[in-house]
């Protein structure tokens, strides 16, 4: 089962590490990314750049809005995301409770939904909407 | 069968149904992976039992014969929902394989059922208080109805509040397993806080009018009992020891007219004294495996005060150095304000006013209502009756309990 983690940083804590103590902690979390992927438990991820990097698109009035942001005010927040492959949720708990990047910030596990089953209903809707127009 | 042999077999029906029903629900749960299922299951199982053991006669392994019954009724009742869901007859012939090749192991590993279904229903992903309404549902067996009335709400949002739980165990795959020995103390810990929050709803209700709700302190007591039986862990021991020393001065802590009478004021002829044995010897098999921790140091603490004749001839320095044992496992303002009283009690008046007006400076205990009465009855003591009042009142605008509320009352009346 794949498990969505995502990845919550203090960019204010960060910033406040010394370079050799960030160097540190960067090669702690990508040594363990390593041993993840060596026992194909990690399935993808990505870091985010900062969220004064972020463009928001949001249907308004029958059309498309995009504005700047947002900028969430927050202490934390979130700087990547990791998709784990775990037995259940006691195995995604223990992968990432030893994964480095817990002492940087939070980690919110969450599984991933099985859509197959709405794929499929929606893929016979559609056939059945083809059938019909032709 | 003749009526009075009949009669005999629903007896024992009863008495297996009372003994037996969490095991049977716990190995259920495992055979076929569904609460909900396993539920349903339970029910049919005996129904069928109170049908059939009349005729047939009581079997030779009760239990096995229930599981094994509940568990083709759940593949039956699969299979009439299969005629609306074709998902579900592919479960069903999954759980049939199951139930054909290990028939006879449905009563094995039935202690390690129980242990699984405790960890589940209080695993640290669910919210503490659906755990503490989940365990008392599944372990405990009590109906929504009575958990409602217990926690002082209504019986849909109890029972919204188990579906939630429930939900959550299913979709995002918490496990039916004992923890590996690595994850253990982590979730121990969180077993025996939902136990300890049931207690302490049962002991001493947050809101309301009456202070004691003694059946979920009982149930609490038992939860505590079997999960010491199935895993004699020393802060199980320790817990346990807690709440059967607090359990042991229920009958003196509140007056007839139901006022509240604080420890040193209690008639201690009322302390229940095969509690307090019982809780006195678990705390000295606890200490005695060095591997304890804040459980077993607070019913040390509570150990004490139930072997001194009255508050004078307590041994105020050992509670000061158990404080402070605590204090250092387990960090917090409140333990630091107990080893203040404490010190009070030692040292007098003055050198325990320093200590907690020292932690009130750290702007910790702000809202905490028994720190402000515990600082106004230092201040009375001391005769600064204005510091008194004023902390009194504090403590009387932060209490939602009304014994409580009748308690500071009296006490500023007292002032003059």
């Amino acid at each position: 089962m794949k498990y969505i983690c995502l990845g919550y940083i203090e960019p204010n804590k960060l910033e406040a590490l010394s370079e050799s103590e960030r160097n540190a902690m960067v090669d702690e979390c990508f040594t363990y990314d390593d041993e993840l992927r060596r026992n194909g438990h990690f399935a993808g991820g990505e870091a985010l750049q900062g969220p004064q990097t972020a463009t928001t698109l949001r249907w308004k009035n029958g059309k498309v809005s995009i504005t700047d942001g947002p900028y969430a005010e927050t202490k934390e927040q979130i700087g990547g995301i990791l998709v784990l492959e775990a037995r259940d949720l006691n195995e995604a708990i223990q992968l990432m409770s030893k994964h480095p990047g817990v002492k940087a910030g939070p980690f919110e596990i969450r599984p991933a939904a099985d859509l197959s089953e709405m794929i499929r209903e929606s893929e016979t809707r559609r056939a059945v909407a083809q059938t019909k127009s032709e | 069968m003749p009526e009075s042999a009949v009669e005999e077999v629903r007896e024992h029906l009863e008495a297996t149904y009372r003994a037996e029903s969490g095991r049977i629900l716990a190995t259920l749960i495992r055979l076929l992976g569904d609460f909900e299922l396993a539920e349903d299951a339970v029910h049919d199982a005996f129904a069928a039992a109170l049908e059939r053991w009349p005729q047939d006669g009581v079997p030779t392994n009760p239990r096995a014969w229930l599981v094994s019954t509940g568990r083709f009724k759940a593949i039956d009742a699969l299979r009439r929902r299969a005629r609306f869901d074709a998902s579900q007859e592919a479960i069903a012939e999954q759980l049939e394989i199951g139930a054909g090749h290990d028939a006879v192991g449905a009563d094995e590993g039935v202690e390690d059922d129980r242990l699984r279904l405790i960890f589940t229903c209080c695993h640290p992903a669910l919210a503490p208080e659906a755990c503490a309404a989940l365990t008392l549902r599944e372990v405990c067996g009590l109906t929504t109805e009575e958990i409602a009335s217990a926690f002082l709400t209504t019986a849909p949002t109890l029972a919204q509040r188990i579906v939630r739980a429930k939900a959550k165990i299913r979709d995002a795959r918490i496990p039916y397993q004992v923890p590996s020995p690595e994850e253990l103390p982590n979730r121990l810990e969180a077993v025996l806080q939902v136990i300890y929050l049931v207690f302490n709803e049962g002991y001493s209700a947050s809101s309301g009018p009456s202070l004691t709700r003694a059946d979920l302190s009982k149930e609490a007591i038992r939860l505590g009992r079997l999960v010491l039986e199935l895993l004699p862990e020393p802060e199980v021991m320790g817990l346990l020891a807690l709440m059967l020393l607090q359990e042991s001065r229920r009958a003196a802590r509140t007056s007839a007219a139901g006022e509240l009478i604080l420890l040193e004021n209690q008639d201690r002829s009322l302390w229940n004294r095969e509690h307090i044995a019982e809780g006195v010897a678990l705390v000295e098999r606890a200490l005695l495996s060095r591997r304890f921790g804040p459980y077993t140091l607070q019913a040390a603490i509570a150990a004490v005060h139930s072997e001194a004749s009255d508050a004078a001839a307590t041994d105020w320095p050992q509670i000061v150095a158990l404080y402070g044992l605590l204090a250092r496992s387990e960090p917090s303002p409140v333990v630091e304000l107990n080893r203040a009283v404490a010190v009070a009690m030692r040292d007098g008046p003055e050198a325990g006013l320093a200590l907690m007006d020292a932690l009130f400076a750290r702007g910790e205990l702000t809202d905490y209502r028994l720190a402000h009465s515990a600082r106004a009855d230092l201040c009375r003591r001391l005769g600064r009756n204005t510091e008194a009042r004023s902390s009194y009142e504090r403590a009387l605008a932060l209490t939602r309990q009304e014994p409580e509320r009748r308690f500071l009352e009296k006490r500023l009346r007292e002032l003059g």
